[in-house]
């Protein structure tokens, strides 16, 4: 029964991550960027709604629903001035300029709130603990029901939106081919703006459930990035409902973990990440050295007379 | 007065000069053929015109007004487009988004999905398949089609039989003849100088990056063109020597 409930608050926990992975996932299945400064975004996006809700008393859910069009705009903002020129220089500058986005923000976190650690739990009143009875072993609690179906209606409504809309559809074709998609009448950078801007305000509804859930400081972004990109990388690149698999196998992974041994939490996360990243690399016939080369040299470009 | 004038276009690709000196023009309507040998610079003329490459200095203007400062999917707005050399389809995505994503331009014309299916019958049943899954042929009507469905006044159609099997050439030009008599203006860029010269009206033949030929399909004798194409002799057509 111990082992049911676990994977049973492993896969509420995996929504979670799904929330958090999805907008890297985004990211880098359209402008092929990793971006560092994810987790952080997310820690950006948290410290927005505490400063909303501390400011102004509103509910953080309101709070939320100011912050997610500001963080569009950052994302936007973003992708013009900063992913737009690093992409151009090849492979390697995005990885930079988002790590350097990551220690920016960081930092300015660390200047503006300090190094104190926050939540949003005490803001949210009896949704932070009240929980359901399933049996009389197993419980589950709102907020992380909660998190779950936000999780799973924001990737099924993100991928209908790819699949269904026009909008959609030219950010799957810019995803393949910018070039060739600006000349069957795609404007490419306002798609890439587009993308970057859904990816970054979903980052603020990670964000919002993190404080929520637990507690945040200038400096829990990396570590929920970790976790996003174990979750993308578990689930595969391609489409989000990959996503959503690869954060529920991390949470259920990290649950069942943590029921062997108080430190298995995060080991087994990370086992299964390596396991998962290996079968894949072993399986698709990966040539390591070709991996290698094509980072040094950036992304194909087919150009002729 | 000509739907699309060229003038003294220069393009490069790093120390290359890829295209010198070009002048050409298509008259609303009109099926010009544009043939070289490879490297002639024939494929960045035209991704110039279409928007995917930037020139080096020149004028293009395109029903009367300058283009040259456009970016490519603004050129698709205005009537312009491209079916690229190697087709470069969407090969993730079903023909019936590729062609979608173009028609999205929402150029209003003759052709969306019920009219390209009229077109080629042979991607009836396809039009649900990811575009990378498709033959060749199946590949090159898909890509003509998605440039078709941006409703083009100006059809830039880039080796369109390149690495397809003889007899799947054979089928698209068939498919194409309604294509060819629609009133659309094409510039065709193609190998083989009989199937260009059948359906063409006037001919260019480019030669390392110059246009050193132009004149009127039906006047055009194989001989002029061979040695054109070969540069045999540099003093024919209109040649300009430096």
């Amino acid at each position: 029964m111990i082992w049911v409930d676990q994977v049973i608050q492993g896969t509420l926990l995996g929504g979670y991550y799904a929330l958090i992975a999805c907008g890297l996932s985004l990211m880098f299945g359209v402008m092929r960027i990793i971006n560092l400064a994810h987790g952080d975004f997310a820690v950006l996006g948290a410290f927005a709604v505490w400063l909303l809700v501390a400011r102004t008393g509103i509910s953080p859910f309101f709070a939320l629903a100011v912050a997610i069009p500001l963080m569009a705009l950052l994302g936007a903002a973003l992708q013009r001035w900063v992913f737009e020129r690093s992409l151009r220089a090849g492979a390697l500058v995005p990885l930079l300029a988002t790590f350097g986005l990551a220690i920016v923000t960081e930092n300015l976190l660390f200047e503006g709130f300090g190094a104190d650690t926050r939540s949003l739990a005490p803001e949210i009143g009896d949704l932070a603990f009240d929980s359901w009875t399933v049996t009389d072993r197993i419980y589950v609690g709102h907020l992380a029901v909660l998190v779950f179906v936000v999780a799973v209606v924001l990737l099924v409504g993100l991928q209908a939106f790819l699949k269904w809309t026009a909008l959609g559809r030219a950010i799957r074709a810019t995803a393949e081919d910018p070039d060739t998609a600006e000349l069957v009448g795609v404007n490419s950078r306002f798609v890439y703006a587009v993308a970057a801007a859904i990816a970054v305000a979903t980052t603020a509804i990670a964000g919002t459930f993190l404080a929520m859930r637990a507690t945040f400081d200038p400096y829990s972004g990396p570590t929920q990035l970790i976790f996003a990109f174990e979750a993308v990388v578990i689930g595969g690149v391609g489409s989000l409902w990959r996503t959503l698999i690869g954060g529920i196998i991390l949470g259920i992974a990290q649950s069942v973990g943590a029921q062997i041994g108080p430190r298995g939490f995060l080991l087994t996360g990370h086992i299964v990440f390596l396991v998962v990243l290996a079968v894949r690399l072993l399986l698709s016939g990966a040539d390591l050295g070709a991996i290698v080369r094509r980072a040094r040299t950036g992304p194909r470009r087919s150009r002729s007379l | 007065m000509s739907l699309l004038a060229v003038e003294q276009l220069d393009a490069r690709h790093g120390l290359l000069k890829a295209v010198r000196n070009v002048d050409l023009s298509v008259a609303e309507g009109e099926i010009v053929a544009l043939v070289g040998a490879n490297g002639a610079g024939k494929t960045t003329l035209l991704r110039t015109i279409a928007g995917a490459h930037r020139p080096e200095s020149g004028r293009i203007t395109f029903d009367g007004a300058d283009i040259a400062r456009l970016r490519a999917y603004e050129r698709v707005k205005l009537g312009i487009a491209l079916v690229p050399e190697g087709r470069r389809l969407f090969a993730g995505l079903t023909v019936e988004d590729n062609w979608r994503v173009a028609g999205d331009t929402r150029r209003t014309g003759p052709w969306d999905v019920e009219a390209l299916l009229a077109l080629f019958p042979m991607l009836k049943g396809r039009l649900k398949t990811p575009a990378g899954l498709l033959s060749g042929g199946e590949q090159q009507a898909t890509a003509i089609g998605r440039a078709l469905m941006t409703n083009p006044r100006l059809l830039l159609l880039d080796e369109i039989s390149l690495g397809l099997a003889p007899l799947a050439i054979d089928n698209l030009y068939r498919s194409l003849t309604k294509l060819f008599s629609s009133g659309t203006a094409l510039i065709l860029v193609e190998q083989n100088l009989n199937r260009a010269l059948g359906v063409a009206t006037r001919v260019y033949c480019m030669l390392e990056g110059r246009i050193v030929l132009e004149c009127d399909a039906g006047l055009a004798s194989r001989q002029q063109i061979t040695e054109a194409y070969f540069g045999l002799r540099r003093d024919s057509g209109r040649e300009m020597r430096p």
